[in-house]
């Protein structure tokens, strides 16, 4: 594990960059494909509204994938997460116009745990359209 | 309906293992959009000490709703499976999951319980590598949403429900 952020050049309330990630249509056929997880739902907008749903929406585990980004870009070395959760509380709409939607994520240093193992915990804010989407979004993650 | 409480505590066995290819990490890594070289290229990995290519942190998911679907669809436990959405997630690592690994996966229920009319299941997945090494665990909740309730929630569990 090669991080390249050092442990103590960080303190609890350090912000991460923030970033916007990007998600329309094609991305969810693509991802459905690489995750095997085809549930009509993120493809078939007939469907999503026969089952109650406002329009297709996004896997849950593409956001997931999406708010991580934040703690690796970060740190440099994917390798380096430890633990990483989220709740998932509000679906991504993804409407079919041509470009899609946007997923915000930021994060920020919230707990220094372990000076030897070098691990502090990162919380994460992810938002669509003005709304929090994960809750308790949160990885742990060692430093250099 | 309310799921068979007798489920809770039970575990299955390994399953085979599932071989971690180059091809599928570059694939799952394109398909959530990172660019990160260490997904894709050994010499940059190394650089930053894995003996090969890793996966992305959310990738051992789609080693385990194979998994799991076996365990949901189970006619047994009487999970309508049009009503589960994807509650929270969690994986808890040991190391990285990276290009040729042998994992296999360990399923245990770990608990089953009914909130507001909605069944609320909790699954626990072991990876574990071909010398037996733990690798990643993965905890996933699903809540089948009770019938009468209009508003799904959020992410969704795997698989297709029957069309």
């Amino acid at each position: 594990m090669t991080a390249k952020v050092r442990y103590d050049d960080v303190e609890v309330g350090t912000e991460l960059p923030a970033r916007s990630f990007p998600v329309n249509r094609a991305t969810l056929v693509a991802y459905a494909g690489a995750s095997g997880d085809f549930n009509p739902i993120h493809w078939n907008e007939k469907f999503a509204k026969d089952v109650g749903l406002p329009d297709v929406i996004a896997h849950g585990m593409f956001t997931m994938a999406s708010a991580i980004r934040v703690v690796t870009d970060w740190t440099g070395d994917p390798g380096a997460v430890i633990d990483y959760g989220v709740r998932f509380t509000k679906p991504v709409v993804v409407p079919n116009d041509g470009h899609g939607t946007v997923i915000e994520v930021s994060g920020k240093v919230a707990a220094k745990l372990d000076d030897d193992a070098r691990t502090v915990r990162v919380d994460l804010t992810v938002v669509h359209e003005g709304k929090k989407v994960l809750g308790m979004s949160r990885a742990v993650v060692a430093l250099a | 309906m309310a799921l068979d409480q007798s489920f809770v505590g039970r575990s299955y066995p390994p399953t085979r293992p599932y071989e971690v290819g180059r091809e599928k990490i570059r694939e799952f890594a394109e398909a959530i959009g990172d660019p990160h070289p260490v997904y894709v290229d050994p010499e940059a990995a190394k650089e930053l000490g894995h003996p090969d290519v890793i996966a992305p942190p959310t990738f051992p998911f789609a080693i385990t709703t194979k998994v799991a679907q076996q365990v949901i669809e189970d006619p047994e436990l009487g999970l309508d499976y049009t009503r589960v959405v994807h509650g929270d997630q969690k994986f808890s690592y040991t190391r990285p999951v990276r290009a040729g690994d042998r994992l296999s996966v360990t399923s245990h229920i770990e608990d089953i319980k009914s909130l507001a009319g909605n069944d609320v299941l909790l699954v626990r997945n072991e990876l574990h590598d071909e010398h037996g090494e733990h690798v990643v665990t993965t905890h996933t909740k699903l809540v089948a949403r009770a019938a009468e309730e209009g508003a799904p929630g959020t992410g969704t569990a795997a698989g297709t429900p029957g069309e």
